[in-house]
């Protein structure tokens, strides 16, 4: 019986992960094409993405985007969650239902309806419109993430701080934000990676200066070789690392 | 630093409730000042209206001499001991006792000098670099309050400081928290349920019941002399012998004239050998307490609680004559 536990465990990890093996084992191809039989091992697959110069501004661009755009939808759901949490407002259940609702809407909808109001006031299809796209989704998880992580804890340190004569903005700063680290880490990490992975939107929103996906989803335009595979392996690594990163950051600020 | 605090009708209302009555109530500067009373009575929605976390809905608080209509919580002077410490858990202790000073605008040495002397203050000195989560309940109480001294607040309030804490411990934070009172000499108003801590910390008692005062005095008063049912039967156990025109079941009440009223005996008062003579009572069961023994009678109708000496071995059956010692009477209102 515990055998089969242990291969039933290895085949949904088999399941999950064989895709992205599959894609990194073929980045190093010694060959024009990505598939098999196995030809050799090379790294001149990475030798050429690395010294492509639309490839790496496209990945320049995205860390860029994601951070900024991370960013600001998490300090704009912060101040909307902890606003929510502790002041009783008229129709606070529609505003929480109102931030969340984005979550429900397709992304191709949500890049058009961008794309036509930005057209209508004069934004081009820029890295800022794409941002703001991005602010757009991650918005209502950050709202989420961090409301949900609001209890009675952080109410009696914010009431005691305010008693001892501080104001809104250092009630924020020096209390609910540092208390609320964790998940404000957590928040900001997954909306990264979700900017940064981000296709539909960013598609629809650039023009000269794209995102990483967008760039990548031109190279398939041309036919598959292993550079692609390259390129896919160098962002599952950073989407990785941020996870990791995120991980190491969450657990060390746990008391 | 010190204040007075002066409360005069003030009336609060949570929606159709009221949780207070046109509530007055004179605070002198440097007085510790417990609100008694059971959950409900009203008394930590005063203290919130003194500490500006809730407005009055009429009626004026003055802190030294001041209207505090519409000024918050951060511009009073005065700062609160929360029941559940509310201490900030990312910060040590010297940053926890010092935020407030932070918030003045205080230099980072000066502000470590005083979070040290106010942990030192509190039995708790050298450990400024600790964090809160590496302490034990009593421990937290005492960063809490070290954190509301360390502002020299005119007025302290305590809400229930000592509630979670577990007897033995809190019997000795009374102690320590009266010493403290009288070492920074600043005014204390302290909210409790448990009346032995009332009469262990306070100069004066207000006893709450229902949004009004019930009784108000010093502790000796306000157990001996009460001034209402209410705050006789909460203080400790009681004795209430019915007097109609001057006269009990065992005869004339002294003091009493010809009015009606409840005649109110401790059970400790209730002895064998002196005072008001109360008349025979046959014992119907009695129990040791260690510091005493308690036991029941019966007189006439009536069933009395008594605490013998602890050296007395009564028999339940026993006929006993009964005095009282003290005894206060009550007039029905």
């Amino acid at each position: 019986m515990k055998l089969l536990a242990w291969i039933y465990l290895a085949l949904g990890y088999a399941f999950i992960f064989l895709p992205v093996v599959v894609l990194v084992v073929f980045s190093f191809q010694d060959g024009r094409l990505p598939v098999p039989p196995f030809q050799g091992f090379t790294l001149k697959w990475y030798a050429q993405i690395t010294s492509d110069g639309a490839l790496m501004t496209a990945l320049g661009n995205s860390a860029l985007v994601a951070f900024l755009s991370s960013a600001v939808a998490l300090t704009l759901g912060f101040l909307a969650a902890h606003g929510l949490a502790r002041a009783v407002l008229p129709g606070s259940v529609l505003m929480r239902g109102m931030l969340i609702a984005p979550m429900t809407v397709s992304y191709l909808i949500i890049g058009l309806g961008l794309l036509t109001f930005f057209n209508r006031i004069g934004v081009k299809p820029s890295l800022l419109a794409t941002g703001i796209g991005h602010v757009v989704i991650n918005l209502p998880l950050c709202f989420a993430i961090c409301y949900a992580a609001m209890g009675d804890h952080q109410r009696s340190a914010e009431r005691a701080a305010r008693d001892l004569g501080a104001s809104e903005a250092q009630v924020l700063w020096h209390i609910s934000a540092p208390m609320l680290a964790p998940a404000l880490g957590a928040a900001f990490f997954l909306s990264v990676t979700f900017s940064w992975d981000e296709f539909l939107i960013a598609f629809l929103l650039t023009r000269f200066d794209v995102t990483l996906p967008v760039e990548i989803w031109s190279m398939l335009r041309s036919g598959l070789s292993p550079a692609t595979n390259a390129v896919g392996s160098l962002v599952f690594l950073i989407s990785a690392s941020v996870v990791v990163l995120a991980e190491i950051f969450l657990l060390r600020r746990k008391p | 630093m010190t204040a007075s605090v002066t409360i005069s009708r003030v009336t609060q209302t949570y929606g159709a409730a009221t949780a207070l009555h046109e509530v007055s109530l004179q605070i002198e500067p440097g007085e510790f000042v417990v609100l008694l009373g059971p959950s409900g009575c009203g008394k930590t929605t005063l203290l919130n209206l003194i500490g500006g976390f809730a407005q009055p809905a009429s009626g004026e608080i003055l802190i030294g001499g001041r209207d505090m209509a519409g000024i918050a919580p951060a511009a009073r002077p005065t700062t609160t001991v929360f029941q559940d410490y509310a201490l900030f858990p990312h910060m040590t202790l010297a940053e926890n006792v010092a935020f407030g000073l932070r918030m003045r605008g205080v230099g980072k040495a000066a502000r470590r000098a005083k979070a040290a002397e106010m942990l030192a203050l509190v039995g708790l000195p050298g450990r400024e670099d600790r964090r809160p989560h590496e302490l034990s309940g009593g421990q937290r109480q005492r960063v809490a309050l070290a954190r509301a001294l360390a502002v020299s607040p005119e007025v302290l309030l305590l809400d229930e400081p000592l509630g979670a804490l577990d007897l033995k411990l809190r019997r000795q934070m009374q102690d320590e928290l009266k010493a403290i009172q009288r070492k920074v000499g600043t005014t204390f108003v302290h909210v409790t349920h448990d009346q032995e801590e009332a009469m262990a910390l306070a100069d004066r008692i207000v006893v709450m019941s229902e949004g009004r005062i019930a009784d108000i005095g010093p502790p000796r008063e306000v157990y001996l002399q009460p001034k209402s049912l209410f705050s006789a039967a909460f203080m400790g156990e009681i004795n209430q012998l019915p007097v109609t025109r001057g006269q009990a079941g065992f005869g004339p009440v002294p003091g009493a004239g010809t009015r009606s009223g409840m005649l109110l005996i401790r059970p400790e008062a209730i002895n064998t050998s002196q005072g008001l003579p109360l008349g025979e009572a046959v014992l119907t069961d009695a129990a040791f307490f260690g510091t005493h023994v308690r036991a029941h009678a019966r007189l006439g109708a009536l069933a009395l609680v008594l605490h013998l000496p602890q050296g007395s071995d009564p028999r339940p059956g026993e006929t006993m004559t009964l005095f009282a010692s003290a005894h206060s009477f009550l007039e029905a209102s």
